[in-house]
């Protein structure tokens, strides 16, 4: 058949059904958004919501009518941050544990896995026993999750061409930053520092306000922007290192430049609200069964599937019970039996159907 | 690059050669000189350096000495080909235009287009929605020849495209080498286990035959029984019969008198 044919047949079906489910999934995370704005020890009903979300956006001198101070001090001052900070936690995680996975042609592996998130935290949290402020922690996670990476490389070696030697780094540098972070909390006052420290490795988005949601909205976007950008290119890494550098592309580079561009996203999220584990890991499997393999529909079908999956888990964290729970917790204990789950099921189909 | 002194030479190099650890030659001293539109082939046992003279020739790989000339773009076909995720033919093939795409771009319709053509090209248009591991050896052979005609070059390296694949795929495949360099003046450059392909399809030929030992020329003139027989350490027969009315000619590795050597 001709190529317009061709065209008109096959690709429109596949590709317009992805982009309908894509769209489905944004759908769903707006409304769940919208939803959980509502949820929590003070409820909200969802048209009072709409009517703040509104008042937001078109302000006018009139207030709106119908609803009361607390309502609108809830919604806007509390929860409001702490959706768009689990939201875009959420997406980040998704996003990133999809490129590294697709950067490494290993299904194991997530921003825990390469050392970011550990070296983050230790940068997050040699910066709070410093007594820094917030702005001081987010650098230092920052820099310490780059810190970790630069190790990573310097020891698997620059070419990052080896991608076991390079994942098993990652465990070693991760289990190192893990003890310095336990060396960390073992020095730090018990009274004051070491309950916020111990808090903020648990991961909670508790203390989400308006300035921690620049912190880790800005890196997001500029990198995710970026890695979405280059979802094609990432196809191309999935081929053998030296089949890729025939087609010309600069594999080392690019591959510093992809962990470069993840860093900066895991470690602002960890910065804002801590260690949150096995949303990276398994999101990208979900999304991958739904969506397939290109990473140009991939990644973003990852990011919105971490995005609705972490904001229903903070939803759950909220309301569970009278205390909060720590969401890396959540995370861990709801992650772990799916991530197994996983490994069982695809034992036989296999990461790729042979 | 001074074309005048290469002339129609698509790919030339004199005085290569190249050792990993220093005194300890993989080769030394080769020279060729290949024109645009020939078929190339390069023989020599495991462990001869082949691969280490075909990532020479791909640019990966910085020879220790000599020198390497070549006009046009180059792609690179492996050996069969796995992949770790689930991509259409179409996609496969669409990776050949890496070159023509920006770090931060996606292929444009143009893009998809070559692909398409490219399959087209090869006949396998029919497979583009499929998914890639789906196919036999060797139509996946083709779909990575049609990624190497929707990269636009003009070389063609192969590694040892035949070494995986069935007789009658075999065949498809040298066919194919033959018809691209011939009808779309591909210079196409092929490592092969097989004397018998090289025999039937390359027109000049190397013969790795040792560190500084090696054999060039014509595919017929280099391909004698001695040559073979010495590169490869196994009897090998030029044998003549009739086929198609044709008097036609073809080497055989002798392995009939294993049961008389029996140990």
């Amino acid at each position: 058949m001709s190529w317009a044919q061709h065209n008109a047949i096959g690709r429109g079906t596949n590709a317009s059904r992805r982009s309908v489910y894509l769209y489905l999934l944004a759908f769903a995370l707006v409304a769940l958004c919208i939803v959980s704005l509502g949820i929590g020890r003070y409820g909200v009903p969802i048209s009072t919501i709409v009517r703040i979300l509104g008042a937001m956006v078109w302000p006018s001198d009139v207030a709106p009518t119908g609803l009361t101070q607390n309502e609108w001090v809830v919604v806007t001052q509390i929860r409001l941050p702490r959706i768009i900070i689990s939201v875009i936690s959420g997406m980040g995680l998704g996003l990133s544990g999809a490129v590294l996975q697709g950067l490494f042609r290993n299904p194991l592996v997530g921003p825990d896995i390469i050392g970011v998130s550990h070296g983050a935290a230790f940068g997050g949290v040699f910066a709070i026993l410093l007594g820094a402020s917030v702005l001081g922690i987010v650098s230092g996670a920052v820099i310490g999750g780059l810190l970790a990476l630069s190790i990573c490389f310097a020891i698997a070696g620059a070419s990052g061409n080896n991608i076991l030697t390079l994942v098993l780094t990652g465990l070693i540098v991760s289990a190192f930053f893990g003890a310095a972070v336990g060396v960390i909390q073992y020095v730090a006052d018990p009274d004051v520092q070491l309950p916020s420290i111990v808090y903020w490795l648990l991961g909670s988005f508790a203390n989400a306000n308006w300035s921690s949601v620049t912190t880790i909205v800005v890196p997001f976007f500029v990198a995710g922007t970026m890695l979405l950008m280059m979802s094609w290119r990432l196809n191309l890494l999935s081929l053998d290192d030296f089949d890729a550098m025939a087609l010309g592309l600069n594999v080392a580079r690019l591959r510093w430049l992809i962990v470069f561009l993840v860093t900066l996203i895991v470690a602002s999220q960890v910065a804002v609200s801590g260690g949150i584990g096995w949303v990276g890991l398994i999101i990208p499997h979900f999304a991958r069964m739904i969506f397939g393999a290109d990473h140009r529909t991939l990644l973003p079908a990852s990011a919105l599937l971490g995005g609705i999956y972490v904001v229903a888990m903070d939803d759950i964290a909220r309301t569970a019970s009278n205390q909060e729970i720590p969401i890396g917790l959540l995370t861990a204990l709801v992650g772990t039996p799916i991530f197994a789950w996983l490994l069982q099921k695809n034992r036989n189909r296999g990461w790729r159907s042979e | 690059m001074d074309t005048s002194v290469l002339g129609t030479a698509a790919v030339s190099f004199s005085g290569l050669g190249h050792a990993y650890i220093s005194d300890s030659w993989i080769f030394r001293g080769y020279h060729a000189s290949i024109k645009k539109g020939e078929v190339f082939a390069i023989l020599g046992p495991n462990g001869r350096g082949k691969t280490t003279l075909l990532k020479i020739l791909l640019g990966a790989l910085q020879p220790s000495e000599g020198s390497l000339h070549v006009i046009g773009d180059l792609a690179f076909v492996p050996q069969l080909f796995q992949v770790s995720f689930d991509f259409s033919c179409l996609d496969m093939v669409l990776m050949g235009r890496a070159r023509k795409v920006g770090l931060f771009s996606k292929p444009k319709a143009s893009d998809v287009q070559a692909a398409f053509a490219a399959l087209e090209r090869l006949g396998i248009q029919h497979h583009a929605e499929r998914p890639f591991h789906q196919l036999s050896g060797g139509q996946r052979q083709l779909v990575v020849f049609a990624r190497a005609i929707a990269a636009d070059a003009q070389i063609l390296i192969l590694d040892e495209p035949t070494s995986a694949l069935d007789l009658e795929n075999q065949k498809h495949v040298l066919l194919w080498i033959h018809t691209l360099s011939r009808e779309d003046g591909l210079t196409v450059l092929m490592t092969t286990h097989h004397p018998h392909h090289a025999f039937a399809v390359a027109d000049q030929a190397l013969l790795m035959m040792g560190c500084e030992r090696f054999e060039i020329g014509p595919a017929k003139d280099v391909l004698t029984k001695d040559a073979l027989s010495d590169l490869y350490r196994v009897p090998m027969e030029r044998v003549t019969f009739q086929h198609n009315g044709r008097a036609t000619e073809t080497l055989v590795p002798v392995f009939s008198d294993l049961r008389d050597n029996a140990t």
